[in-house]
């Protein structure tokens, strides 16, 4: 399965819908993302990837995730620099 | 902190001064936590500062009541080690009566013989407000005519601050209420303890009165279970206000909840100015020096709150040293600032929507 497709499932879980509703544009909040969804979502990510994210709530822009596809980029970014260790 | 590689987070405002030895005899400690051990200690030192006889019926018929975010963590974290990582299955046998979250208010009632009625009460960060207002009830009613309340936490551990950086709210540097510069909340441990005492009972005896209790308001928001609700916020302290008989324009100082992060400043600050529109009070938060003690945190809060009232002294908010001027308030930063005030708030909103305001009167 594809980054894209794992985080469609993560994102589907967290919301309880279908991950197909999903695509790289979806925009989290307009989905229904609350300020708990984030941090239950990026820890799902990084069980997911065995990956560490570098996020406080206290930031506003929520680690730069807005959409699926900022999650992808993310994620992606996280698994290079494991790659790279 | 034992353990410590387990966490990521490298600040917390730890009581490291406070030594059981100083306090208890190697008996004695055997059955207490580390939460237990400070309500104890902040116990005796009220007691004592009250300067009532400690062995008169009014103390013997005295209840206590103790707020307690968690409980003994200390205990917890150190049986579940032995057995999950030392796979040593065998534990020591007060390990329930140690961690149990009414320890404090138990061992404080067996420490000074009272024997009124005593319980602890849990409400996340607001236990030791709750505790504070239930305690402040009680005496008002005449049911007793004195009581011992307040708060105590030591959850300083690694499964403790595992749980909380997994939350994503601790402070990267320290914490900064009500600054632009804020990064989020540090933990704390602590106690504080304080003598209720109806009113005709003190003056009779002569007692030194640090500040009146007038009014407590509480509510829950039905919402969101971490994010406080500013109308909520604001309909708590409306109820203080008014059950002290005060208005608004009567209260100088409000000791706030400000634990740091984002989302309390912008909160409790709109709630504030909802509540008192041209006449803001001064605002400070004590978290800035004294860390979140979570079900103590209350309790310390209210000393600080009635030690301003006598001194007539407002203290600051600790490193806010780029004051967050969109939030509209005078949060004090810098140095103390006398003031000249007849009344004050001492706020606290609890995780799960839970929140708690004391009203304090000059005395």
């Amino acid at each position: 399965m594809s980054t894209l497709e794992k985080i469609k499932q993560i994102v589907g879980k967290q919301l309880g819908r279908d991950p197909e509703e999903f695509d790289e544009g979806t925009d989290l909040a307009e989905a229904g993302y609350e300020s708990l969804d984030v941090i239950e979502t990026i820890f799902a990510l990084e069980e997911e990837f065995d990956i560490s994210i570098n996020f406080q709530a206290n930031d506003s822009d929520a680690a730069g995730m807005k959409t699926v596809g900022d999650i992808v980029r993310l994620v992606e970014a996280e698994i290079a620099k494991k790659g790279a260790r | 902190m034992e353990r410590a590689d387990y966490v990521t987070c490298r600040i917390a405002a730890q009581a490291l001064d406070f030594d059981p030895e100083e306090h208890f005899t190697a008996k004695q400690t055997v059955p207490l936590d580390r939460f237990a051990q400070m309500a104890i200690v902040a116990a005796r030192e009220a007691l004592s500062d009250s300067q009532i006889d400690p062995q008169s019926d009014v103390v013997r018929q005295a209840g206590v009541i103790v707020g307690v975010g968690v409980g003994g963590m200390h205990t917890l974290d150190d049986a579940y080690y032995r057995v999950y990582h030392d796979d040593i299955r065998r534990v020591h046998p007060l390990s329930v009566p140690r961690l149990m979250a009414n320890a404090a208010a138990s061992q404080v009632s067996m420490h000074l013989g009272m024997r009124g009625l005593t319980y602890s009460v849990a409400s996340a960060c607001a236990s030791g407000t709750h505790a504070i207002g239930q305690a402040f009830q009680i005496v008002r009613s005449g049911m007793a005519t004195m009581m011992l309340c307040g708060g105590a936490e030591a959850c300083i551990t690694p499964g403790t601050i595992v749980a909380w950086e997994a939350l994503r709210v601790l402070a990267t540097d320290t914490c900064r209420p009500f600054s632009k510069n804020r990064s989020g909340l540090v933990l704390g441990e602590g106690a504080a303890m304080l003598v209720l005492e109806d009113w005709d009972h003190a003056m009779a005896r002569g007692a030194t009165i640090y500040a009146e209790m007038r009014g407590f308001g509480g509510n829950a928001d039905a919402g969101d279970l971490t994010s406080p609700d500013q109308d909520n916020v604001a309909a708590a302290m409306a109820l203080a206000i008014s059950d002290a008989g005060l208005h608004p324009s009567d209260i100088g100082y409000v000791n706030a909840h400000g634990t740091g992060t984002t989302m309390n400043d912008r909160v409790e600050s709109a709630a504030i100015r909802a509540i008192f529109g041209d006449t803001l009070p001064l605002v400070s938060s004590s978290k800035g020096v004294l860390g979140h003690s979570l079900g103590a945190t209350g309790a310390l809060e209210a000393v600080i709150t009635a030690m301003a009232l006598r001194d007539q002294i407002v203290p600051p908010t600790a490193n806010c040293d780029q004051p967050d001027d969109e939030l509209g308030i005078d949060m004090v930063p810098g140095a103390a600032r006398p003031a000249s005030f007849s009344a004050a708030l001492s706020n606290s909103f609890a995780f799960g929507g839970l929140n708690a305001v004391l009203a304090f009167g000059r005395a």
